[in-house]
């Protein structure tokens, strides 16, 4: 009861201390703003892009028949550019390019087939946007043209340019069980996306985050007197939670923020974030798998961190330490991410029960594949039993490491540290 | 509320850090814990507050082991001074206090009552950084002290303080005592010891070479110092039998002489050679215990 009381106070004052600092303020605000800009990226562009301004092109024509087709073809799109025929020379309306009047000049002729040969003419070779609008309206006319002398009706050509019908079916297999279908793939891949982030970003900030108070306590010399008033090991883990409730309250201040604002731009391009991802075809059990694995991933690498915060004694130590847990997402990340279009490998199959990459391997082959139920099971209890060890070593090195304050860490000062908290 | 320790020893691998230590501090009682440095002391205050184990003996309080169902009942003072840099000084005490077991509410009308006797009562709302030294160490004290434990372990309290902090802190250390702590504190300054324990240990090596009160102590080492003070020159004493050893001050010299009786052969001896303006036996002083105790150590 007691001890259960010294867990929530150390648990409190973690969270509330990083919760008011100034670090933890300032970079949820600029996520925050991140994800409002990010959210409105269309206005903000539509901001600096001047509607009302349009670009002139100046159109010499030797054809006569161009210029009619490709201003009708520019009058059914959206754009702002506008043409004007130039009565004169290719010479003469560059001129007026000089002189600010056009932005280019677009001059058509005809070749010896009869058909169209163009060549744009500007100042802005950078301004590429014009340049291959223009070339692609040509390009249709072109297409139409030579299409109709070589005698050929609308109406096979578009037979010829129409996309395969392509299905993919999916069999039942032996146990009964379906195969996934193609939406929800598409669903499980953007949950794996999304999981793959946020345990990446967790697993970054947070761990170094836990890493870093501890380091902090030691080299204030604080934490003597912390351990001489209640157990090293419950204040370990008051540590790893409390962090994980504040990594939980930002990542939720993010998530809601994130959609009310898709929520309020469904319309526009942003809304089709989910359907691109397909997150509403996703089944109950991807998600509570999602949860489970991203809770356990966070619990294994944060209860790591702890333990190597506690070898270090002074702050700068602590980015050298955190190196090997940072490899390790590294790898886990860039694993899955392989594994995104390779869920069957068996590299996946093999990884997936390494309990450092279970969370990100092992969760997309379950969203992505009919994973057996015990493989599941098993590379859970795994994790359990990794984390479960962890903690039991983190916390010796914690309870013996506290009382070191030695130069660097080294494999040398975790065996001191076992040895100076060993009972005997 | 007695705080004993029965034949404890401590080894790190081969080095033996503390070595068969038997102490007994009974409640209030100021117990002086004293050694050069690395004899051992820090290591035994660890123990003694289980954050090590001992690898043999036994440490008890009330008959029991100290552990974290205890803790709330002990006071702290580490000699690497340890406080959150970036917390104000309210927010870490009462931070502090609640790990002791106490309750908010009463955290801070304890603690302004410490700042207001250590004259300092407008860092409340400081941060620990932006301290001085002492001031730092007056808050670490009164981390120590604001659950009124029943026994405080002080490691160097006095270090670094200028002479008004130190009879301050003194002060607070007799008055806690008076109210029934039991008190083991360790310290280089002898003269401190001597006005504040009535028993002590001198460690060396892990081993105490020295232990028992005050008084017998100083009884049982026999020799005594005497001052003389005079015009002529003293260099002759030294070849009396019974003179250990002669130092010599501004105004004469100072011999430390085996027993009482020696004394008088001095006095003797310079009785006709001139002016004396101060001729006067002494007690040994704890440093003179110290230096040649510990000292040995180091021929």
């Amino acid at each position: 009861m007691k001890l259960m009381n010294k867990f929530w106070i150390v648990l409190k004052h973690t969270y509330w201390t990083r919760f008011k600092s100034k670090s933890f303020i300032i970079t949820t605000a600029i996520f925050l703003v991140f994800i409002l800009g990010l959210a409105n990226i269309q206005s903000i562009i539509g901001l600096f892009d001047n509607e009302d301004e349009q670009d002139i092109v100046a159109v010499v024509d030797q054809t006569d028949e161009i210029y009619d087709m490709l201003s009708q073809n520019f009058a059914q799109t959206d754009n702002n550019i506008s043409l004007e025929l130039f009565d004169g020379t290719v010479e003469d309306a560059e001129e007026a390019v000089k002189s600010g009047e056009y932005v280019g000049v677009l001059s058509i002729q005809s070749s010896k087939d009869n058909l169209p040969v163009a060549s744009y003419h500007t100042s802005q070779l950078s301004n590429t946007r014009i340049q291959s609008q223009l070339e692609n309206h040509l390009q249709q006319i072109k297409v139409a043209l030579a299409t109709n002398q070589a005698g050929i009706d609308q109406s096979v050509l578009e037979s010829i340019y129409a996309p395969i019908e392509f299905d993919t079916v999916a069999i039942e297999n032996e146990s009964g069980g379906e195969a996934k279908t193609e939406e929800e793939l598409n669903g499980a891949r953007g949950l794996v996306y999304v999981m793959l982030f946020l345990l990446y970003f967790a697993v970054l900030t947070y761990g170094n985050m836990i890493a870093m108070d501890i380091a902090n306590e030691k080299s204030s010399r604080v934490m003597e007197i912390l351990i001489s008033s209640s157990s090293p090991v419950s204040q370990m883990f008051a540590k790893i939670i409390g962090i994980a409730l504040l990594g939980l309250t930002q990542i939720g201040l993010f998530l809601i923020v994130g959609f009310i604002m898709i929520q309020q731009k469904q319309d526009e391009l942003v809304g089709g974030f989910f359907e691109f991802f397909g997150l509403s075809e996703i089944s109950v059990a991807t998600f509570i798998y999602a949860i489970v694995f991203f809770l356990l991933g966070y619990l294994l690498y944060a209860t790591l961190s702890a333990m190597l915060g506690s070898l270090v004694s002074r702050m700068e130590e602590v980015n050298q330490l955190m190196m090997p847990v940072i490899l390790l997402i590294v790898v886990a990340f860039m694993l899955a991410m392989f594994g995104i279009s390779v869920p069957e490998s068996s590299v996946m199959t093999v990884t997936s029960f390494i309990p450092f990459f279970t969370p990100m391997v092992m969760f997309l082959r379950v969203g992505m594949l009919d994973v057996p139920i015990w493989e599941v099971g098993l590379s859970i209890a795994i994790m359990i039993a990794t984390i479960a060890f962890l903690a039991f070593i983190g916390a010796r090195v914690y309870r013996g490491g506290v009382l070191m304050y030695g130069r660097g860490a080294s494999l040398k000062d975790f065996k001191q540290a076992m040895k100076l908290s060993k009972k005997e | 509320m007695t705080l004993k320790l029965e034949q404890v020893t401590k080894k790190f691998g081969d080095f033996t850090a503390v070595d068969q230590l038997s102490l007994e501090i009974p409640e209030k009682q100021i117990f002086g814990f004293l050694g050069a440095n690395g004899a051992g002391k820090t290591t035994t205050f660890r123990m003694i507050l289980g954050l090590m184990d001992a690898t043999q003996g036994k440490v008890t309080w009330n008959g029991n082991s100290i552990d974290y169902g205890n803790s709330n009942d002990i006071g702290y003072l580490p000699e690497e001074r340890g406080l959150y840099p970036k917390l104000k000084v309210r927010e870490q005490l009462i931070y502090l206090g609640r790990l002791r077991g106490m309750h908010k509410k009463d955290i801070v009308p304890a603690l302004e009552e410490w700042l207001e006797r250590f004259k300092v009562p407008d860092y409340i709302d400081k941060k620990v950084e932006e301290l001085s030294k002492g001031n730092q160490q007056k808050i670490q004290f009164i981390s120590a002290v604001i659950h009124k434990p029943k026994l405080l372990i002080l490691d160097e309290p006095f270090s670094g303080l200028d002479p008004v902090n130190v009879e301050m802190m003194l002060k607070a250390v007799e008055d806690l005592k008076e109210a029934g702590t039991s008190i083991v504190f360790s310290s280089h300054q002898m003269e401190v010891v001597e006005d504040l324990c009535e028993h002590l240990c001198i460690m060396q090596h892990g081993k105490p070479i020295v232990h028992g009160k005050l008084t017998e102590i100083k009884r049982s080492f026999g020799k005594k110092n005497l001052f003389i003070h005079a015009d002529f020159d003293l260099d002759f004493l030294t070849d009396i039998s019974g003179v250990v050893s002669q130092k010599k001050t501004p105004e004469g010299c100072k011999l430390q002489i085996e027993n009482e009786e020696i004394s008088q052969k001095v006095f003797a001896a310079i009785q006709d050679k001139g002016f004396v303006r101060r001729f006067e036996l002494e007690e040994p002083s704890l440093n003179d215990i110290f230096i040649e105790k510990a000292g040995e150590a180091y021929e």
